[in-house]
C-alpha cells in the first residue's frame, strides 16, 4: 500500500519532469507563488520551517525523504529564512553512499556553510575520501565542495589529493582540479606556491578544455608578476593563432567562432604581457591583426573578442595598423543600434585616447549622443570617458554636465563618485577663480555630505592662499566674491555639514575684509547658522571660532565691539555646553574679546591662516624647568630611540615594557622557520624608522589649535603633501593623461598658424572659429545644440573633417589629420609621436609606461621607474631578500638598507610613493618567482613533454594533433 | 572571477542564488533586493550592463538578460568580458531550455536541485567551465543517469523510473 502511494507520487510529480519531489514541496512552492504579501510568505516559510524542524529530527527517516527535506531547506533559506537547524544533516548526508544524495549533500552544504564554519571539520575527511573514489562524479561533487568549503588551514589537507587529480584520465577532472588549484590560490597564494609550475604543464595538456582552463589561474599569476611569464608569450601567442584558425575540434566552436572564451582569455594576458615591453608586443602584431580582420562582427560573441582586442591593442607597445583597426572597430560599434555596443564603444574609446587623442574627435556626436541618452550605464560609462578627455578649453562644459546630472540622481554612491570627479576636474583645470568657486559651491550644496572632507579644506586653503599668483589684488577679490556668495547661500535651509564648515570659516576669515559687511551683520548670520544646526557640533565650533575671528579683528582695527545679544547668549549656552570642544572656544572667545588691541593682533592675526607657525620641537623653552627638576634628583629623560636598544633592562615604567616586549616579540617571530609569508615581513622592518612619525605629529596639531585655534590649519598643513598650489599657475593637482590631449591640439594649432596665435589662446581662438563655421555646416539633421556641445567638448577638428569644401582654410587643412590617416597612416604615426613627445618632453618607451598604474603620475624626465622597478624584480636580488628574512634578525640590516636605497635612486616623487606597495607585491610573489627560475627546462619536464606529444598524435579526439607542436617546440 | 549567479522573477522572488564568495543569508537577501530594485528601474530597450559597486563593492560589474518573467544575473568582476557574460547567460538559458523543454518560471521552481546541477556544470569556482551546451547537457544526462543507477534502494519500478528521468 505505502509503495503504491510512493508511485502515485511520483507520477504525480513526473508530470514536471523533476528529479521527483513530494506533494508537500510542491503544495508550498505554489502557496508561496500565490502569496501576497511579504508578510504572509514569511507567515508560509515559518510554518515549513517548524515542520520540518519536526520532521527532520524524526528517528528512521528514509532516505529519499531526507534528501527532500534538505532541498527544502536550501529552499527555505534562499528565501531568506535560517535554516541552521538543518545543517549537520546535509553534513550527514554527505557522507551516504548513493551518488545521488551524496551529491543533494554537497550541494547542501556549500549553499549552507562557509569556510570558517565549525562543522566544516565534519566535512574534510569525506573530501579526501570522495576526492579518491573511482566514480569520477563523487570526485567532480568533492572537488565542487573543495572550490567553497576550504580554508586556508584546510588546504593541505586536501591539496595532495587534488595535485594528484591533474594528472586524472578524464579531462573534466583535471580541468576541474585546476580550477580548484586556482581557488587555493586565490584564498593562500603561499600555500600553492610550490605548485605554481603545475599550471604551466598543464598549459600542454591534450585537451584543449583544460588547456583553456589553465589561462584563468595563469592570468591572476601574470597580473601579479609579468617577468618571469615572459618566456610564454610565443607560446600563448601560438596558442590563439591556432585557435583562430579554427584547428580546435568544432565543439569547442560557439555560435560560429572558435573558442570564445579561450581567445578572450589569451587575448587579456597578451594584454599584460606586452604591456610596456615592444619586444614582446611585436610577436603579437600579427595574431591581433588576424582576429581582428577574421572576427565576424555580427554576433555577440564576436563583438566580445573584437572588444577584447581592443583592450589588448591599447596596452601593448602601440603598433599604428592595429590602432587603425581598433579605431574602425570602436567607431562600428558606436554607430550600432545596439546599447550594449555603445557601451563598449565607449569604455575602448576611453582606452585608446591614452595612446592617440585624435580618435575622439571623429565620434564627438555619437559621445554626445550616448550622453544624452537615457541609459544610465551609458551615461556614466560617457562621464568617464570625458573624465579622461578633459582639458582647461572644455572643462566647464564637462563638469557643469556632470554636476547636472549629479543633482538629477539619488544613487549616494554614485554621486560620491561623480562629485569627487569633478571637484578634481575643477582642482585641476578651472579656468578661472570665479568658476571654481562657483563650481565648488554648487557641489558642496548638492552633495556636501558625500564629499571627503579634505575637499573642503582644499577650498578654505584655495582661498586662503589663492590661486599661487603673486596678485594680492585678485586674491581679495576671490575673497570678497566667495564671501558674497556665501552670505547669499548661507540663508537657504538644510545645508550640508561640511559646506557650512566651509561657509563659517570663511565667513569668519575674510568677512569684514573688505569693508563691504559690518560685524553685526555677520556675527548675526553666524548666530543664525548655530542655533539653526544646534545638533551639529563641528558647525557649531566652526561658528563659534569665526565669532571669534571677527571680534578680534574688529578689536585689533580699534573699533569697539558691541556683542549681539543673541551672540552673547549663544556663547553662554556653550559655555555650559557637553562637549568640552565647544565650551573651550566659547571661554576662549570671552577671553580674547576682554584683552586689549595689541595682545588680541597677536593672537589673531589678520589673513594669517597660511602662515607658517614656527614651532620649537626641542621645547627649548623648558630648559630652565628641566634643568631644575634633574637637579633636583630627576630620573633623566632617555630618548625612546636609545630605549628600544635595552630591551633586558626591566626598571622601565609599564608602558615602556610593553612597547619593549612588542619589539621582542616580533623580533623573535623572524628566528621562527617559516620560509612562505615573506609579505609579512617588510612592515615590523620599517616600524622603528617610522616611530618618529606619530609621535611628532600630534604635538604639532595640538600647538597649531592653541596658538591659533583654527581647526583647519592643521588638517590643511597636512594636506600639503596632496596639494602643492605654491609656484603653479592656475593648473593645480596632479597631471593626467588627459594633460599631453590638451597641449597636442594647442601644439597642433600652433603650428597651422605659424605662431601667430599664443599657446594659450589657440583652444579658444579655435573654438570661436568653430561656432562661426557652425550654420554653414552641411549636416543639417544635428541639432545646432548637439554640434555647439560637441564643439565645446573636442577640439572641433573633425567638423573641419567632414567639411572637405573649406579646404583652402588654413586652420581647417592642418588639423583635419583624421582624413588624412586613411591615405597616409604612416604619416599619423609619426606626428602622433611626435605630439606626443611634445606634450611629455619624454621618450616614447617612457610614454608607454605611463600606462602602468603604479607610475602614471611620473614625472621624472629622464629616469623610468618602471625599468628601476625591473631592476628591484631581478630574481636573484629577490631570492636573497626572501632568504634574509626567514634566516633571521641577524641578517635584518641588509633589507633595510634595500629599502632605503630605494628612493633615493627613484628620483621622481610619485615613484617613491608607490615603491613601498609594489613591493610588498614583489615579496608576495618572489617565492613565486623563484620557483621558476630554479625549476626551469629539467630533463624530467622534457621526457614528460615528448610523452604527452606521443599521446596526442595517437588520441583519437583531438582532430588536429599538431595543435601544440609549435609550443611543445 | 565570476562573483554569483542569481535568477529572479520579475516580482523580485529569487529563484536561484549562487554566490561564489560566501554570504550570510540577510546579505544574500539584501543583495538580491537591491539588485532587484535596480533592475526593475531600468528601461526596456537599454543596455545589459550595469556598474554595481555600489551592490557589490569595488570593481563590480553586473549583466543581466530579461526572458519572459525572469530575470539571469552575472556579478563578476573585471577580470572577465561583459559581452561573453551575456553569452553565458545565454549559454545558461539555452541549456535550461534544452533540458525542460520550452522552459517556464514553474520548471525552475520545481527542478531547484537540477538547476544547480547545471549552474555547477557551467561556472565552477567563479570560473567559466563550459560553453557549449550540448557539452553541459551531456553532463547532465549522465549525471542523473548514474544517480537513477546508485540509488538502488529505490522503491519505483523500472517503468516510473525511466518515464520519470525523461
Amino acid at each position: 500500500m505505502e509503495q503504491l502511494k510512493t508511485i502515485g507520487r511520483e507520477l504525480a510529480m513526473g508530470s514536471q519532469g523533476g528529479f521527483g519531489q513530494s506533494k508537500e514541496f510542491l503544495d508550498l512552492v505554489k502557496s508561496i507563488g500565490e502569496a501576497r504579501s511579504k508578510a504572509e510568505e514569511d507567515r508560509i516559510v515559518l510554518h515549513e520551517i517548524e515542520t520540518l524542524k519536526r520532521r527532520i529530527a524524526e528517528p528512521d527517516i528514509p532516505k529519499r525523504k531526507m534528501k527532500e527535506y534538505i532541498i527544502r531547506l536550501v529552499y527555505v533559506e534562499m528565501l531568506g529564512h535560517d535554516a541552521s537547524f538543518g545543517y549537520i544533516h546535509a553534513v550527514k548526508m554527505t557522507h551516504d553512499d548513493s551518488l545521488l544524495l551524496k551529491r543533494t549533500g554537497y550541494l547542501a552544504v556549500t549553499l549552507f556553510l562557509n569556510e570558517d564554519h565549525d562543522l566544516i571539520i565534519l566535512i574534510v575527511n569525506t573530501i579526501q575520501k570522495d576526492l579518491r573514489s573511482d566514480n569520477y562524479l563523487v570526485v567532480c561533487a568533492a572537488l565542487n565542495a573543495v572550490c567553497r568549503l576550504i580554508n586556508e588551514e584546510t588546504i593541505p589537507a586536501v591539496l595532495p589529493q587534488v595535485v594528484e587529480l591533474l594528472g586524472h584520465t578524464k579531462e573534466g577532472v583535471r580541468k576541474k582540479a585546476i580550477m580548484a588549484l586556482h581557488r587555493f590560490y586565490h584564498k593562500s597564494p603561499s600555500s600553492v606556491s610550490h605548485l605554481v609550475s603545475n599550471f604551466r604543464k598543464r598549459l600542454c595538456d591534450n585537451d584543449p578544455g583544460v588547456m583553456g582552463a589553465t589561462l584563468c589561474p595563469l592570468f591572476d599569476l601574470i597580473s601579479v608578476d609579468v617577468t618571469s611569464y615572459k618566456d610564454l608569450v610565443v607560446s600563448f601567442v601560438s596558442i590563439l593563432k591556432q585557435v583562430a584558425e579554427h584547428r580546435l575540434p568544432k565543439g569547442y566552436d560557439y555560435h560560429l567562432m572558435p573558442a570564445p572564451f579561450i581567445q578572450i582569455r589569451l587575448l587579456k594576458i597578451l594584454a599584460l604581457l606586452g604591456s610596456g615591453d615592444k619586444l614582446a608586443s611585436e610577436k603579437m602584431y600579427t595574431v591581433v591583426g588576424d582576429i581582428f580582420r577574421k572576427c565576424d562582427s555580427a554576433s555577440n560573441i564576436g563583438n566580445a573578442i573584437l572588444y577584447e582586442c581592443i583592450c589588448c591593442v591599447s596596452s601593448i607597445y602601440p603598433n599604428p595598423k592595429l590602432l587603425e583597426a581598433a579605431a574602425e572597430v570602436i567607431s562600428r560599434f558606436l554607430k550600432s543600434d545596439s546599447h550594449n555596443l555603445k557601451y563598449l564603444g565607449i569604455d575602448a574609446l576611453g582606452r585608446l585616447i591614452k595612446i592617440s587623442p585624435e580618435i575622439a574627435e571623429q565620434h564627438q556626436l555619437a559621445v554626445i549622443d550616448c550622453l544624452e541618452d537615457p541609459d544610465d550605464t551609458l551615461k556614466r560609462k560617457t562621464f568617464e570617458l570625458l573624465y579622461k578627455m578633459t582639458k582647461s578649453s572644455n572643462v566647464e562644459v564637462i563638469v557643469n554636465r556632470m554636476i547636472d546630472y549629479m543633482i538629477s540622481i539619488n544613487d549616494n554612491h554614485y554621486k560620491t563618485y561623480i562629485a569627487s570627479r569633478c571637484v578634481e576636474l575643477a582642482e585641476q583645470f578651472a579656468p578661472s577663480n570665479h568658476w571654481f568657486i562657483q563650481t565648488m559651491n554648487k557641489v558642496f550644496e548638492h552633495a556636501g555630505d558625500l564629499v571627503n572632507i579634505k575637499v573642503a579644506h582644499n577650498l578654505m586653503r584655495l582661498i586662503a592662499e589663492g590661486f599661487g599668483e603673486d596678485d594680492d589684488a585678485a586674491d581679495s577679490q576671490l575673497r570678497s566674491s566667495a564671501v558674497e556668495s556665501y552670505l547669499h547661500i548661507v540663508g537657504e535651509p538644510k545645508l550640508p555639514s561640511v559646506f557650512l564648515q566651509v561657509i563659517c570659516w570663511v565667513l569668519g576669515e575674510y568677512g569684514t575684509a573688505d569693508g563691504k559687511y559690518s560685524a553685526s551683520y555677520l556675527t548675526g548670520k553666524l548666530c543664525d547658522v548655530a542655533e539653526a544646526y544646534s545638533n551639529d557640533e563641528t558647525v557649531k565650533a566652526y561658528a563659534v571660532t569665526a565669532l571669534m575671528k571677527i571680534y578680534a579683528f574688529e578689536i585689533a582695527a580699534g573699533r569697539k565691539v558691541d556683542m549681539l545679544d543673541e551672540c552673547q547668549s549663544l556663547v553662554e549656552e556653550l559655555s555650559a555646553s557637553h562637549s568640552t570642544d565647544l565650551q573651550q572656544r566659547a571661554y576662549e572667545l570671552q577671553a580674547v574679546i576682554s584683552l586689549d588691541a595689541h595682545a588680541v593682533e597677536c593672537i589673531m592675526p589678520s589673513d594669517a591662516s597660511c602662515e607658517d607657525i614656527e614651532i620649537d620641537g626641542n621645547l627649548s623653552f623648558l630648559n630652565s624647568y628641566v634643568q631644575q627638576a634633574l637637579e633636583n634628583g630627576a630620573q633623566p629623560y632617555i630618548p625612546e630611540s636609545e630605549r628600544s636598544g635595552m630591551l633586558n633592562i626591566s626598571n622601565f615604567r609599564s608602558h615602556d615594557q610593553l612597547e619593549a616586549s612588542m619589539h621582542g616579540l616580533r623580533f623573535e617571530a623572524y628566528e621562527l622557520p617559516k620560509p612562505p609569508v615573506p609579505s609579512r615581513i617588510p612592515p615590523p622592518l620599517l616600524a622603528p624608522s617610522a616611530e618618529l612619525v606619530p609621535v611628532s605629529e600630534p604635538s604639532y596639531s595640538r600647538e597649531t589649535h592653541q596658538v591659533a585655534t583654527m581647526p583647519s590649519v592643521s588638517d590643511a598643513g597636512s594636506l600639503e603633501l596632496k596639494l602643492r598650489l605654491d609656484g603653479v599657475q592656475r593648473k593645480w593637482g596632479k597631471p593626467t593623461y588627459s594633460s599631453p590631449a590638451s597641449s597636442t591640439s594647442t601644439s597642433t594649432t600652433q603650428n597651422t598658424v605659424n605662431g601667430v596665435t599664443q599657446v594659450d589662446g589657440a583652444g579658444n581662438v579655435n573654438s570661436k572659429a568653430r561656432n562661426t563655421y557652425d550654420p554653414r555646416r552641411p549636416q543639417v539633421e544635428i541639432s545646432p545644440e548637439k554640434q555647439k556641445l560637441a564643439a565645446s567638448l573636442f577640439g572641433g577638428t573633425s567638423q573641419t573633417e567632414k567639411r572637405p569644401t573649406s579646404a583652402s582654410h588654413k586652420v581647417a587643412k592642418a588639423s583635419s589629420h583624421a582624413a588624412e590617416k586613411s591615405q597616409a597612416p604612416k604619416a599619423v604615426v609619426v606626428s602622433n609621436e611626435v605630439t606626443v613627445e611634445k606634450a611629455n618632453h619624454q621618450p616614447p618607451p617612457d610614454l608607454l609606461d605611463l600606462g602602468e598604474p603604479t607610475v602614471t603620475t611620473s614625472s621624472a624626465p629622464s629616469v623610468d621607474p618602471f625599468k628601476q622597478l625591473e631592476g628591484l624584480l631581478d630574481p636573484t636580488q629577490v631570492t636573497s631578500t626572501v632568504n634574509h628574512g626567514a634566516v633571521g634578525a641577524t641578517e635584518t640590516p641588509d633589507i633595510i638598507s634595500l629599502y632605503a636605497n630605494t628612493p633615493a635612486s627613484v628620483q621622481s616623487s610619485s615613484a617613491e610613493i608607490s615603491l613601498p606597495n609594489n613591493k610588498d607585491d614583489i615579496n608576495v610573489t618572489s617565492t613565486l618567482a623563484t620557483q621558476f627560475t630554479t625549476k626551469g627546462p629539467n630533463p624530467k619536464d622534457a621526457i614528460e613533454k615528448d610523452a604527452l606529444v606521443r599521446q596526442m598524435g595517437v588520441t583519437p579526439s583531438s582532430q588536429n594533433p599538431n595543435l601544440f607542436r609549435d609550443l611543445l617546440g | 572571477m565570476i562573483r554569483a549567479v542569481m535568477v529572479m522573477n520579475t516580482q523580485g522572488k529569487p529563484r536561484l542564488a549562487k554566490f561564489y564568495d560566501f554570504q550570510p543569508v540577510e546579505k544574500q537577501q539584501e543583495l538580491i533586493r537591491s539588485v532587484f530594485g535596480v533592475l526593475c528601474s531600468r528601461a526596456e530597450n537599454v543596455s545589459n550592463f550595469l556598474e554595481a559597486d555600489s551592490i557589490f563593492g569595488p570593481d563590480s560589474r553586473l549583466v543581466y538578460k530579461h526572458y519572459a518573467t525572469l530575470y539571469f544575473v552575472l556579478v563578476f568582476d573585471g577580470s572577465e568580458n561583459e559581452l561573453a557574460m551575456l553569452d553565458l547567460i545565454q549559454v545558461f538559458v539555452e541549456t535550461l531550455d534544452k533540458c525542460f523543454k520550452n522552459v517556464c518560471e514553474l520548471d525552475l521552481v520545481f527542478n531547484y536541485c537540477k538547476m544547480h546541477t547545471i549552474v555547477d556544470e557551467i561556472i565552477f569556482g567563479g570560473q567559466v567551465l563550459e560553453t557549449s551546451s550540448t557539452e553541459v547537457m551531456k553532463a547532465i544526462e549522465e549525471i542523473s543517469k548514474l544517480e537513477t543507477a546508485s540509488n538502488s534502494i529505490s522503491l519505483v519500478p523500472k517503468s516510473v523510473s525511466g518515464w520519470r528521468s525523461r
